[in-house]
């Protein structure tokens, strides 16, 4: 598959800011992806990474900042040339986004059936490809009501990569696993990105999965990202939000039982 | 899946053609739908009073429906309401027919009745029936029958 | 204090307007995909099935019994005034002008308006409509053209079914039951009825169709916007309803408008 402009950034995130309504929810994101990079964006719940998600889909329309994907600004395109530029991108929801009326089969070739003129026999193999690489192969048949969390997940992977992508993005890929799921689906980022040379964006709030398959992490807290670097830098990082959040502790940890039942009973009126 | 789908399509098959068929039926028999468009010809006529007949509304001869009024409007120089009549093809109008406007029963629907004159001549597509009876009033009707009926 | 601030100015009215403003912009948008190519007829028969072809029992359960009670009621009124020889023509014109339409309406939203509903605020909810905007598919031709346009087929056929049962049963209470003469009932049927009021029950069906497939679909597919906010299955819950409530308030409002219209 020819590259477009090889020496370019596959994901270029400038000073993007983003608001619900009047709350602010992400203060000038900074993000730079390579290709064959993986990136992980991790935070806790609310931290804004499902929506800085949003941004980098192109779903969500940013208050000032730029989403560059594959060298085209998201805030530019026309509609027909966002569409151009998704049959580009592989996206994985977090639990698979499957459509519950098509078998795992259906739902999996849905892209190329609505963008190839591929015949028949072409797309039963290449969906059977996929399906094989996501060792899902004997479940084609079944509706996704009938598959496991982790199934499900990796019919939906299945299905973002059907197009062969240039970039995947994969919202919450262990949530909800056991580890023995987790890891398995870490393996298989890895091998996307070394098999079909991938530029891979995970979101996550694990871990563990952000640091046993991601080159790089962002680490969001409250909207602001806190640092963006290696797995080295940011457990070197004595940033005390990130310390906290390495032992997997709330970002602000200043939590002080006295001071907690001071501030309690000092708004009880005393009698 | 082909199975589906052709369970979906035989449920929706058999759905259309019923609904159809009753689209069908309606059109056709409350509706007066002409399935073969009958060859008609136009002629009018002048009423002085046009009170209560619609467009749509029979034209009949000897009882049995032979046309439709097509269109009614009022004439200004003669002051009187021009109703235009579509009437079957093979239905001769003599040139001296009277048409009249008359009730389906007391309360029912007004049509125009024909009846035939004795002329050897039949109108052709677009005269005029010269002979015409206006819409009877009920209350005139009742007042005649009173009246008039009183003296014999 | 702001909540109490915008509640005092008009931040109702312009949400109300933005709602307002992006439902008409998504019937609009629907309507448009129907117009233009690619055309899919898999879906589109998927949702015959579904909004018309399950409906048609129960329409005929209902059209029955509405044409029987009908014409009872018709008897047992035209019977003082010795004019049963009106009971077709009765019997025929309040299920074409009102009844039928109405009552076919009002049975599709209960049955189809609500699981429409519910089906793509789930998809909503579950980031389905997202990710078919990720895999470059519109999601307005995918899910929501078909369903207009399976509704703008159904909703008429079955009108006409349930007219048409409606008739019959009216004929079953009228003639059979009650020994009217069959020539009088349907003839005195026929001769009532004119194109007019076939014009009148179409268009009723057609609007109808529009505002319940509207309604449900829009209802469903911005359940993220909903003011209320709560997304998840208390919003599916909620948006369902009030598009059944708002779909079914809508085709009795639009009745009489229709009507005074054509009348």
């Amino acid at each position: 598959m020819p590259e477009t402009e090889p020496h370019q950034a596959a994901i270029a995130v400038r000073d993007l800011n983003s608001h619900y309504a009047d709350r602010q929810v992400l203060f000038d994101i900074n993000l730079t992806v390579q290709r064959r990079e993986i990136v992980a964006v991790m935070g806790h719940s609310g931290s804004g990474k499902t929506t800085l998600f949003r941004h980098l889909l192109g779903l969500k329309p940013p208050t000032s900042g730029q989403v560059e994907l594959l060298g085209r600004d998201l805030t530019e395109v026309t509609r027909p040339e966002l569409f151009e530029l998704r049959k580009k991108i592989g996206v994985a929801f977090q639990n698979g986004a499957l459509f519950s009326s098509l078998s795992v089969r259906q739902n999996v070739e849905l892209p190329l059936r609505e963008h190839t003129k591929l015949d028949e026999n072409t797309i039963r193999i290449m969906t059977r490809m996929k399906l094989e690489f996501m060792r899902l192969a004997e479940f084609e048949k079944f509706m996704p009501a009938q598959l496991s969390g982790g199934m499900l997940k990796r019919a939906g992977l299945a299905r973002a990569v059907i197009m062969d992508p240039q970039l995947l993005f994969f919202d919450e890929p262990s949530a909800g696993l056991d580890p023995v799921t987790s890891a398995e689906l870490d393996r298989l980022i890895l091998k996307l990105r070394d098999a079909m040379n991938m530029t891979i964006i995970i979101i996550t709030h694990e871990l563990h999965s952000a640091f046993s398959v991601a080159d790089r992490i962002m680490v969001l807290d409250r909207g602001r990202q806190l640092m963006v670097g290696t797995r080295e830098e940011v457990r070197a990082s004595t940033d005390r939000r990130i310390v906290n959040m390495l032992d997997r502790k709330p970002a602000d940890d200043d939590f002080n039982p006295d001071d907690y039942f001071n501030r309690l009973t000092s708004t009880v009126p005393k009698t | 899946m082909e199975d589906t789908r052709s369970k979906t399509a035989m449920a929706v098959g058999l759905f259309m053609i019923i609904g159809l068929f009753c689209v069908a039926y309606l059109a056709v028999r409350p509706g007066d739908l002409n399935v073969y468009p009958r060859k008609q010809y136009q002629v009018t006529a002048r009423f002085t009073s046009a009170s209560g007949l619609r467009e749509g509304a029979y034209v009949e001869a000897g009882g049995v429906r032979v046309g439709s009024v097509v269109r009614i409007r009022f004439d200004p120089e003669k002051y009187a309401a021009e109703v235009t009549l579509a009437v079957d093809e093979n239905v001769p109008i003599s040139k001296d027919a009277v048409a009249s406007i008359r009730t389906a029963g007391i309360i029912g629907d007004k049509f125009v009745k024909i009846t035939p004159g004795g002329a050897e001549e039949n109108l052709a597509d677009g005269m005029a029936i010269r002979e015409t009876e206006p819409s009877i009033n009920l209350e005139e009707l009742i007042s005649k029958y009173i009246f008039e009926g009183g003296k014999n | 204090m702001k909540a109490v601030a915008r509640a005092m100015s008009f931040g109702w009215l312009a949400d109300f307007l933005e709602r307002l403003g992006r439902s008409g912009v998504f019937l609009a948008e629907g309507l448009w995909r129907l117009a233009t190519p690619p055309y899919r007829l898999h879906p589109i028969a998927r949702q015959i099935q579904f909004i018309g072809a399950r409906s048609l029992l129960v329409i005929v359960v209902a059209g029955t019994f509405v044409g029987m009670v009908v014409a009872l009621q018709f008897y047992d009124t035209l019977v003082r005034f010795g004019s049963v020889g009106l009971l077709g023509a009765a019997v025929g014109l309040s299920l074409l002008r009102e009844l039928g339409p109405v009552l076919t309406a009002l049975v599709v939203i209960g049955r189809a308006g609500s699981a429409i509903c519910a089906e793509i605020s789930i998809m909503r909810n579950e980031q389905q409509i997202d990710s078919l905007e990720c895999m470059a598919v519109d999601p307005l031709r995918y899910l929501i053209a078909p369903r207009f346009a399976a509704a703008l087929i159904s909703v008429p056929l079955l009108t006409c079914i349930f007219i048409t049962v409606g008739i019959w049963g009216g004929y079953l209470v009228g003639v059979i039951l009650f020994g009217v003469s069959p020539g009088s009932y349907l003839g005195g049927m026929y001769d009532a009825v004119n194109r007019g009021d076939l014009v009148m029950g179409g268009a009723k069906a057609l609007v109808f169709a529009v505002l319940f497939i509207w309604i449900a679909a829009c209802k469903g597919y911005y359940l993220h916007l909903d003011p209320a906010g709560a997304a998840g299955s208390e919003g599916v819950s909620r948006v369902t309803t009030e598009a059944v409530v708002l779909s079914s308030i809508a085709v009795l409002c639009s009745d009489y408008l229709v009507s005074a219209i054509i009348l």
